[in-house]
């Protein structure tokens, strides 16, 4: 049997981003498939040592740049914990808010391009519609659709707007329905459930072993969240529960994503009704941050798993090294077992199952 | 489980390693010479910490201190592994062998360090193109396209 | 379009020629306008508002433009982000194989200077315009839906003024920068210091 070598990418629709994937074909099988990254690597860990730490968070936007939220915080939470800042408890629930909104935008795009990749793109469209709703919302809190560069070190950068609460409120509300809408659309469908189910199993241990987060690893059954698991800012002080998937393959994954989603609703309803008055902002900071020598690593559950940054200060107000953990970096990295034996066509479906975005992956 | 029961649970197991334990900042950290690096990180995984988080190598001059982060499902803490390696001889061993997440990683690393990992199974550029010249992430790089910034502050 | 480029050619040397030539540009020019197939050349933060334009709350088929990512069946190349070293040999070849006539809208600051990998970076290339003849430039970072649909409107007002005669065009070639070689950047950021 002779073998077919195939270039997928890097500019191909189907792999959400600049990632191109040479697959060795036997006939239609796949018996190796690499991932060959870097095709947006822009430097961004080269680039913060030369910016003052409030100057960084505008470059952590552009890393994963469908939930820039998450890497505003992340990266925060490292320097608030190098600086030893204390933020006020109203910022911690907004942040909150605003993450499990992202998380929501977030995997609205993971969900729609499952359902593209199937050639379900009704699906997309609904998802979509949803998306739209919550980057209406990030666009009232702070004039930006995408990068929003609003959790700031010690706080966010302005409180909610007039009336915000209660459009976010008309959000929760229906967002859960249209979620089962969205269910029974993509995942009821027999097609969809006939190319999903079955393809890409990751057993439980290579999950844990190649160091998958997120709803990637939760799908095997992988029973970690950090969230719950290591609780940061008021987490604790909220119920919601971690959905697990039994198999490990697409399906599992797409469908941990939806349940993520409703979950996040009950945590954005708990955490508007807490909502206090009170101060956005640390008071006292100076302008120029310029924390004490050493390194500080924090890390949080972004949409696609454990987003950490490692932060190495020398005393001086730039950094003198940021690292950032990416969680998507470590999911792809397990595409090689999770094609192997499956179609040239499957290798697509798991590609998006893996929901991969390539600012991150690539820095 | 606290910080300071995995310190005693560590001490327990593996007296060896205990004076080379300390907390900074609310995180575990196990300094490590080089050498003995590949041993405390099977040590550990015996112990537990089932997986690895990130790899990273920082550069303070004329030695790279890397970093290792494992964290363990069932003790939910993560702790720091690190070492120090001079920079004229920038080799450590991988631990690839223990984690494959370690696989990526420390190909992210000799890619933007240099730092060459004894053991790993694939040790080649990942982010950058195959021809690129130098080590990026060094803070002796020189390349004549960065255009640096100018100082506002 | 060869049927086309030879019978401008021809028209162009006849005498008195200049008229039907240049009304077969208008009726040419038109129905080029109201079809601007693109390709969406997305690879980082730009990629997701040009998704957001195309579907159904910006609405962008009503314009004529339907994405396609087959480069063969496209009329105008939307680079939406930051272009690389490592991804600019695949940029360049796309635009390659993207059939004459053809433009290209820079979505972003990213890919019209760099925008916020411009300084201390050593892997990004400041402009598309570096290697590929830019037609419209969008700022922003990201731009908003509307500003991609303005760019189109703007790049059918540019359409309506080209010709069928390949000697009337601006060229189209694209020269990928080469390591070592002067650019535009660098002599460009000494200056803006």
């Amino acid at each position: 049997m002779t073998e077919t070598v195939v270039n997928i990418g890097p500019s191909h629709p189907s792999t959400h981003g600049v990632c191109r994937v040479v697959v060795h074909l036997d006939g239609e099988i796949i018996t190796h498939a690499e991932p060959i990254i870097g095709h947006l690597h822009r430097g961004i860990e080269k680039m913060a040592e030369n910016r003052t730490y409030l100057q960084v968070v505008p470059l952590t936007d552009r890393l994963d740049y469908v939930g820039s939220m998450y890497a505003n915080w992340a990266y925060c939470r490292a320097v608030e914990r190098l600086a030893g800042i204390r933020v006020p408890e109203r910022a911690e629930y907004i942040r909150v808010i605003v993450c499990e909104l992202q998380r929501i935008a977030s995997h609205m795009m993971g969900i729609g391009s499952t359902g593209a990749d199937t050639g379900a793109f009704t699906a997309f469209m609904y998802t979509f519609a949803q998306r739209e709703m919550v980057v209406e919302l990030f666009e009232l809190l702070c004039g930006a659709r995408l990068t929003y560069n609003y959790v700031r070190p010690g706080g966010v950068s302005q409180d909610l707007p007039e009336g915000w609460v209660e459009q976010c409120r008309t959000f929760i509300a229906q967002h859960p329905s249209a979620m089962l809408e969205i269910d029974r659309l993509l995942f009821g469908n027999v097609i969809a459930r006939a190319r999903l189910k079955g393809v890409g199993v990751l057993s439980p241990e290579d999950a844990v072993g190649w160091g998958t987060s997120g709803p990637v690893a939760r799908a095997s059954g992988v029973d970690w969240d950090l969230r719950r698991d290591d609780p940061y800012s008021v987490y604790p002080r909220f119920d919601f529960s971690v959905p697990l998937g039994d198999n490990g393959d697409s399906y599992d994954r797409g469908r941990v994503r939806v349940w993520e989603c409703v979950e996040a609703c009950r945590i954005i309803g708990q955490a508007l009704d807490q909502l206090e008055p009170g101060l956005v902002h640390a008071e006292g900071l100076p302008r120029l941050l310029a924390p004490r020598p050493g390194d500080a690593y924090d890390h949080i559950e972004s949409a696609r798993g454990s987003l950490g940054v490692y932060l190495v200060s020398d005393g001086t107000p730039r950094p003198w090294r940021m690292k950032v953990r990416s969680p998507a970096f470590c999911n792809l990295s397990v595409l090689p077992i999770l094609a192997q034996g499956h179609t040239l066509s499957d290798l697509v479906v798991i590609l998006g199952s893996l929901d991969p975005v390539f600012g991150e992956v690539d820095r | 489980m606290k910080i300071e029961d995995l310190r005693a649970h560590l001490c327990e197991t593996y007296p060896d390693l205990c004076p080379l334990f300390s907390i900074e900042f609310g995180d575990g950290v196990l300094g490590v010479s080089a050498k003995r690096l590949h041993e405390a990180a099977s040590d550990l995984k015996e112990l537990g910490f089932d997986r690895l988080g990130m790899v990273t190598a920082v550069d303070y001059g004329d030695e790279f201190e890397m970093v290792y982060r494992i964290q363990s499902r069932d003790m939910y803490a993560g702790i720091f592994l690190k070492a120090r390696i001079k920079r004229d001889k920038p080799v450590i061993a991988s631990v690839c062998d223990l984690w494959p997440a370690a696989n990526w990683q420390e190909r992210e690393v000799f890619d933007l360090f240099g730092i060459v990992f004894e053991g790993h199974p694939d040790l080649r550029r990942i982010l950058l193109t195959d021809d690129w010249v130098g080590f990026p992430l060094r803070k002796d790089y020189e390349d004549d396209r960065i255009i640096r910034r100018p100082d506002y502050i | 379009m060869a049927f086309v480029d030879d019978l401008g050619a021809a028209l162009d040397k006849t005498p008195g020629g200049g008229i039907i030539l240049t009304s077969l540009d208008a009726v040419m020019d038109w129905s080029r306008g109201k079809s601007l197939w693109m390709m969406p050349m997305g690879t980082a933060c730009c990629a997701m508002e040009l998704i957001a334009a195309s579907f159904s709350r910006f609405d962008f088929d009503r314009l004529g433009s339907i994405p396609r990512p087959d480069p063969r069946h496209t009329d105008v190349m939307v680079v939406a982000g930051t272009i690389t070293r490592k991804m600019a040999p695949a940029v360049k070849r796309l635009w390659e194989q993207m059939p004459e006539p053809k433009w290209c809208i820079a979505m972003g600051n990213c890919a019209v200077s760099g925008g916020i990998f411009y300084y201390d970076t050593y892997s990004v290339i400041r402009g598309v315009d570096e290697f590929l003849p830019v037609d419209v430039y969008i700022s922003g970072c990201p731009p908003r839906p509307e500003a991609l649909q303005d760019a189109i409107l703007r790049l059918r007002e540019q359409v309506k003024s080209e010709s069928i005669v390949a000697s009337r065009r601006r060229p189209v070639e694209s020269i990928l920068p080469q390591p070592g070689s002067p650019r535009r950047g660098a002599s460009a950021g000494g200056e803006a210091e």
